[in-house]
C-alpha cells in the first residue's frame, strides 16, 4: 500500500498545505451556521474579534412580546473547537431576574446541555433563548427567588421585571439595572 | 560501540518478510541505517504514554527522535512516568525526557520542544516521517489529526498522492482501557471521519444540580460548575492539581450533608468507578464498530473535483455549481468560503460579501488551485470542492464526461 520507507527520496517534493489546519472543523461548520443564521427582528449579532473569528460572538436579544417585553439581553457566545461535538458556552451578560437564569449569567436550557445534538445549530440555540424569554419557566428554576415570584403572582412578577427594564429597580435584595 | 547482537532481534524484522506485513513492505538490511540516521519521528506527549513511547523508539532503532510537550513534571507522575525522578519535579517534561533517554541509550538523538503543539508552525512537522501521539485530549488529536492531513495532496483523479501522506499513530489509555490506531490521511479513516466514536460526556440540568440535586454526582458537579466559579472567580480548575480537587470534594461533601443525600467519595469526585469486571473465561466483552473513511470528511476527503475557465468571476464559479448535474437539488443559494475566508455569504454576512461576486475568482483565491467549502441549507454538512481554474481542453473534456 504505502512504501513508508521510500518516503525518503520524496520529501523534496513541494508539499504546500491546501487545507490550513489553523481552521478547526469548528470554524468549518460555523461558516455553515452563519451563511443560514436567521435572525429575528431586533435581534443583533456583533464579533468582538473580528468577523473572521467567528468562534465568539455577541447576541442581543430584544423580545418583542412577553413578559420581558422591550428589554435588551447581552449573550455571550464561546464556541470550542470540537462544536457542533460540544455545544457554545453560553452566558447571560445582562442582570435579569429569570427563574431560568441565575445571577451570573448561567443559563438553564437543556439543549445547552444535556439535549444538546450536533444536528442543532447556532439557530436552534437563538430560538431556545428567545422562547425562554417568551415562556419563562418555574418548575426548573435555576433562581428560585424568581421562580417561586413567578408561580405564586405572576402580576407582580411583570411588573418587578418590567420596573427593572425600564428604569432599574431592586427586587429582594439584588438590583438589576435598566436595560432598555 | 555498539554491543554485539544489539539489533538482531531488530534485523528479525526488518530483513525478513512476514505474514503480518503490509503489502508494501520490501525486506531490505539497509532499513536498519535508514530508521536510526534518517528517519525523523516526532513524539507528541511526554506523559505517562510518551514516556513508554520515547523508550519504546530509542530501543527499536529509531536515532532521530523529537519529542514535544508543554506540561512540567508533577509529583504525582512519578508512579509510571518512569523517565522523571523526585529531583526533575517542575522542571519540564519534554527535556527531562529527552535527556534520560540520551543517557542512557547510546547513539540515539531526542531533541525536545518544551511548548504547545500549536506554537509551532506547518514546516516543523513537515520535516518527520512519523508522528505519533501521546496525547490526554480530544482536541489536541484534533489538532494533530488536521496537521498531518494538511500535507495530503490529491492527484487529478482525486486518489491521494502517496508522497504527501504524512502517517500518524494515535494512541489513548484512560483507567484500565486503551486504544491504538494508525491513520494514514486519504487511506484510512482519519481521526475526523470517527469522531462519532468517543461519546459526549453526561450532562445534567443546571436547574437539577442548583435546586434538586438527587445523586453524589450531582453535588459534586454543582461544587465544580457552578461553586467554583462564585467563590473562586479568575481561578482555572485543573484536575491535576489535588487542593482544587480537596475543595470540590469537600463542598460536595457540604451539599450531599444539606441534602441527604450519600455517597460522595474523594474517588467519585476524581470521576472514577470503583469495579471492572473481567471475566476470561468466554473472552473479553466487546462490540465491533463500522471504522470507515467518511468520503465527505472536512478533513481528509479529497473533495469534489471542480474545473471552470480560468477568467470566472465567483458568480460564474456559483452559477457553475449550481448548473452541476452532480448536485442537482443540492444547490439552492450556496455560500462559498476558502479556507477562513468567507467568499460570499448568505445570511448575516451576505451584504459585506456580495462585492465579491463580480471579482477574478483568480485574485480572490490567490492562484488555480483551493479547496472550497461550499455550504447550502440543503447540504446536511458543508461540501468540500477541489477547484481547478484553467483554460485547458482536456479538463474541459474530462468535465463533460
Amino acid at each position: 500500500m504505502i512504501k513508508l520507507f521510500s518516503v525518503k527520496e520524496k520529501q523534496k517534493k513541494d508539499a504546500a498545505a491546501i487545507n490550513n489546519p489553523k481552521q478547526s472543523a469548528g470554524e468549518l461548520r460555523m461558516q455553515k451556521d452563519m451563511s443560514e443564521l436567521n435572525l429575528a427582528k431586533g435581534t443583533t449579532i456583533s464579533f468582538p474579534d473580528g468577523k473572521d473569528k467567528l468562534l465568539h460572538f455577541e447576541i442581543f436579544l430584544k423580545p418583542e412580546d412577553g413578559i420581558y417585553k422591550a428589554g435588551t439581553f447581552h449573550f455571550d457566545f464561546q464556541v470550542p473547537t470540537s462544536y457542533p461535538h460540544e455545544p457554545p458556552k453560553i452566558k447571560c451578560k445582562t442582570k435579569v431576574f429569570h427563574p431560568n437564569i441565575d445571577l451570573d449569567g448561567n443559563i438553564c436550557l437543556n439543549i445547552l446541555r444535556e439535549d444538546w445534538k450536533p444536528v442543532l445549530s447556532i439557530n436552534s440555540i437563538i430560538y431556545g433563548l428567545q422562547f425562554l424569554f417568551l415562556d419563562p419557566n418555574p418548575e426548573d428554576p435555576l433562581n428560585k427567588e424568581a421562580a417561586e415570584m413567578l408561580a405564586n403572582n405572576k402580576a407582580k412578577f411583570e411588573s418587578q421585571v418590567q420596573a427593572a427594564i425600564q428604569r432599574g429597580a431592586y427586587i429582594g435584595s439584588n438590583h438589576f439595572p435598566p436595560c432598555r | 560501540m555498539d554491543v554485539p547482537g544489539r539489533w538482531k532481534d531488530l534485523d528479525h524484522l526488518l530483513t525478513r518478510p512476514g505474514n503480518v506485513v503490509g503489502p508494501g513492505f520490501e525486506p531490505d538490511p539497509a532499513l536498519r541505517a535508514f530508521l536510526h540516521d534518517d528517519c525523523r519521528v516526532l513524539c507528541v506527549g511526554a506523559g505517562g504514554l510518551g514516556c513508554e513511547l520515547l523508550k519504546d523508539l530509542a530501543l527499536s532503532g529509531f536515532g532521530q527522535i523529537d519529542v514535544i510537550d508543554m506540561d512540567t513534571i508533577d509529583v504525582s507522575n512519578l508512579n509510571r512516568q518512569f523517565l522523571f525522578r523526585l529531583k526533575d519535579v517542575g522542571k519540564p517534561k519534554a527535556e527531562v525526557a529527552a535527556a534520560a533517554i540520551n543517557q542512557r541509550v547510546a547513539g540515539v538523538h531526542v531533541t525536545p520542544h518544551f511548548c504547545r503543539i500549536e506554537e509551532k508552525p506547518l514546516e516543523f512537522y513537515q520535516q518527520f516521517q512519523i508522528i505519533i501521539l501521546g496525547l490526554d485530549s480530544l482536541e489536541a488529536r484534533r489538532y494533530m489529526n488536521q496537521v498531518a492531513c494538511s500535507f495530503l495532496a490529491f492527484e487529478e483523479d482525486g486518489s491521494p498522492d502517496l508522497s504527501t501522506i504524512k502517517p500518524m499513530i494515535d494512541g489513548g489509555t484512560e483507567g484500565f482501557k486503551g486504544h491504538a490506531r494508525v491513520i494514514l490521511p486519504g487511506f484510512t479513516p482519519c481521526f475526523e471521519c470517527t469522531l462519532w466514536l468517543f461519546p459526549p460526556q453526561t450532562k445534567f440540568p443546571l436547574c437539577t444540580l442548583a435546586e434538586t440535586p438527587r445523586s453524589p454526582a450531582h453535588c459534586i458537579e454543582y461544587a465544580h460548575l457552578i461553586q467554583w466559579g462564585q467563590e473562586r472567580p479568575g481561578h482555572d480548575f485543573d484536575a491535576d492539581v489535588e487542593e482544587h480537587m480537596r475543595w470540590v470534594y469537600d463542598e460536595a461533601l457540604k451539599r450531599a450533608a444539606k441534602f441527604g443525600i450519600a455517597g460522595v467519595s474523594y474517588q467519585l469526585t476524581q470521576g472514577m468507578d470503583n469495579y471492572m469486571m473481567y471475566v476470561g473465561t468466554d473472552g473479553i466483552y466487546t462490540h465491533t464498530v463500522k471504522y470507515e473513511k467518511d468520503a465527505a470528511c472536512l478533513i481528509c476527503s479529497s473533495g469534489v473535483p471542480l474545473h471552470a475557465p480560468a477568467s470566472s468571476t465567483l458568480q460564474q464559479v456559483i452559477d457553475q455549481l449550481q448548473r452541476d448535474p452532480r448536485f442537482e437539488g443540492k444547490l439552492q443559494s450556496p455560500s462559498v468560503s476558502c479556507g477562513p475566508q468567507n467568499l460570499y455569504m448568505h445570511g448575516i454576512f451576505e451584504e459585506e460579501t456580495r462585492q465579491n461576486l463580480q471579482k477574478d475568482m483568480k485574485m480572490l483565491i490567490g492562484g488555480s488551485h483551493a479547496i472550497l467549502q461550499v455550504n447550502d441549507k440543503k447540504l446536511l454538512a458543508p461540501l468540500r470542492c477541489r477547484l481547478t481554474l484553467s483554460d485547458h481542453s482536456d479538463l474541459d473534456a474530462e468535465m463533460a464526461e
